[in-house]
């Protein structure tokens, strides 16, 4: 019960672990290509929040061995995936709406143009 | 500042967060789990904001809920067809997706349930530090990370031109 009341590090991580499953899940099982593009976005989602808890356990830490106040590389990174995901989103959703021009479907099982 | 009532406000946003991811991907309308996306995602923000992260919890909500997910909803008006919504939403290996995120789960929590006591208790940073976060993630962008940050205005750029040729109709 301690342990529950308490929240540390590794509650954030259980958190982004289980939003990650999610994502993969969403990935795997989904035919609409829009939602596979959001399964995605779950899952560097899931990415971020670790990298900023981690950051915060990092600044807790002294800062002889790294840590300290101005310990704050997760939060940078974090800033970094998220220009990425922008960056795959854009692309995405480009690529997305090139296809439905040519077979009018946003299906993931009919992307098969370049399958020989 | 010490934040008030943690726990609670943890696992009301845990719950709002994956509440939203498991919407995300189960509702047969886009539109509805890009709502649902959000959703998630503000709730995110608000846990960046519980652990002394103000500047990405902002750029989360600008950036993500603001631009993002208005991206993707233009993008479900564009190609939206009542088709999509009658057929069948999983596709045929949808066991087989669900058994290996099941393995990927059964890795975490092996691995969480190992490595338990190496995150001892989380750890409050000084007081006052969130006050100058914004600037503290201002110097590291410009300083230790000057490169990175180059190359991502690049990368961006490229994703710039490669989304408008891949939806132009003719160049």
């Amino acid at each position: 019960m301690e342990s529950m009341l308490h929240i540390s590090t590794l509650h954030y991580m259980v958190l982004s672990a289980a939003l990650f499953l999610l994502g993969v899940i969403g990935v795997l099982t989904r035919r609409n290509v829009v939602i596979v593009l959001m399964s995605i976005e779950l899952i560097l989602n899931a990415v971020n929040l670790n990298l900023v808890a981690f950051s915060h356990y990092w600044q807790s830490t002294p800062a002889r061995m790294g840590g300290g106040a101005l310990a704050l590389h997760g939060q940078v990174f974090a800033i970094f995936v998220i220009t990425d995901a922008a960056a795959e989103a854009a692309v995405g959703l480009g690529i997305l709406i090139a296809f439905f021009r040519n077979k009018e479907t946003i299906n993931v099982d009919e992307v098969n143009l370049l399958k020989w | 500042m010490n934040p008030v009532a943690t726990p609670f406000f943890f696992y009301l946003l845990a719950g709002t967060m994956l509440i939203g991811g498991i919407l995300v991907i189960t509702r047969r309308n886009a539109v509805h789990s890009a709502l649902a996306l959000i959703i998630a995602l503000l709730a995110q923000a608000g846990l960046y904001l519980m652990l002394y992260a103000p500047f990405v919890a902002g750029v989360q909500i600008i950036l993500y809920a603001g631009g993002i997910m208005v991206l993707f909803l233009f993008v479900i008006m564009l190609v939206n067809i009542e088709r999509t919504q009658k057929e069948r939403q999983f596709n045929k290996q949808w066991l087989v997706g669900v058994a290996a995120a099941a393995a990927l789960g059964g890795l975490f929590i092996a691995i969480y349930t190992k490595g338990k006591g190496i995150f001892p208790g989380g750890g409050m940073p000084p007081a006052g530090l969130e006050g100058q976060n914004t600037q503290n993630v201002g110097v590291l962008l410009y300083g230790q990370y000057m490169f990175a940050f180059e190359i991502a205005s690049l990368l961006l750029l490229v994703a710039i031109i490669g989304a408008v040729v891949m939806a132009k109709k003719r160049i």
